[in-house]
């Protein structure tokens, strides 16, 4: 694990990861069983592509839960995950590498909490951001 | 695909906002936490290292963010027919409050928080916004989550 980041030493514009995913089918059938979201767009192609998409796609949860671990990894085990946000813009497919990255927009106190805002997203191999996001988090002050 | 110009009116979107479903409650298991966060790929301690979560401030394992989204809670009904088959997820808006822990029962209720339309490239769709609020058997709520789904 990675040492304690405190809230002293962040900045606006602090970078955040990139932590490079590589989802497979595999990956997305565990998802599958685990959270019990069992539409089969997310593993079964012919029923996919009967619904006009061009293969299976990720779970928009299961990215949702990568920019989570993004966020939970980076603010460390003292650091309190206050909120975190993210839409589906575009469809990601296994098989090809996505980056979870970030960049902290802005820190403050408030009621004796030190507070981060970060925006975070997922972005895929052409550089296209497909899941944009925000996440609050609390840090210890030093 | 509806080619109608409008399917919602005021008088239904009044109907609707408010509309709660029924509670559903989930048992969280320590092998379930441990099986999601394996599943997401995250090797975090705090979700699946016992020796290492006992020793951290938690005093024991805790479940990943998004574990919740397992807790699958039941939608509200709307209180008219749809004329709209296919459901495409928006996004996910999470806020926080306390840890859930392998024990703990969490009762899920959701809610219908605004519906609108507007037509798109794929035509006319109805764009809901859900809030789950997620409670533990303390009657803590744990955590909050807006989902914004699209039908079209």
């Amino acid at each position: 694990m990675t040492a304690q980041i405190v809230w002293d030493d962040i900045d606006e514009g602090t970078e955040i990861g990139p932590v490079v995913r590589h989802p497979d089918s595999q990956q997305l059938v565990k998802y599958a069983g685990a959270s019990g979201d069992y539409y089969q767009i997310h593993y079964d192609k012919d029923f996919a592509q009967g619904t006009g998409l061009e293969d299976i796609i990720i779970h928009g949860a299961l990215k949702n839960a990568f920019l989570g671990s993004l966020v939970t990894d980076w603010m460390g085990p003292q650091g309190n995950l206050r909120r975190l946000s993210c839409q589906y813009r575009g469809m990601d497919i296994p098989g090809r590498p996505i980056s979870a990255r970030g960049l902290v927009t802005g820190k403050y106190e408030d009621d004796g909490d030190y507070l981060v805002d970060c925006e975070i997203w997922l972005e895929n191999e052409q550089g296209q951001r497909t899941t944009p996001g925000r996440a609050t988090v609390s840090l210890p002050k030093s | 695909m509806s080619t109608a110009a409008s399917f919602l009116t005021e008088e239904m979107r009044r109907q609707a906002i408010g509309q709660e479903s029924e509670p559903r409650s989930l048992e969280v298991e320590k092998g379930a936490i441990i099986k999601f966060a394996e599943a997401i790929g995250d090797g975090n301690p705090l979700y699946v290292d016992e020796v290492a979560a006992r020793a951290s401030r938690f005093g024991g394992l805790i479940a990943p963010p998004t574990f919740l989204r397992s807790a699958v809670s039941a939608r509200p009904d709307l209180p008219f027919d749809v004329p709209f088959e296919r459901v495409l997820d928006g996004g996910s808006d999470w806020e926080y409050f306390e840890p859930v822990r392998p024990g703990d029962t969490i009762t899920a209720v959701s809610r219908i928080d605004d519906i609108n339309e507007r037509t798109g490239s794929i035509g006319l769709m109805l764009i809901q916004t859900i809030v789950i609020t997620y409670t533990n058997q303390f009657g803590q709520v744990v955590a909050t989550q807006t989902n914004t789904s699209i039908r079209y």
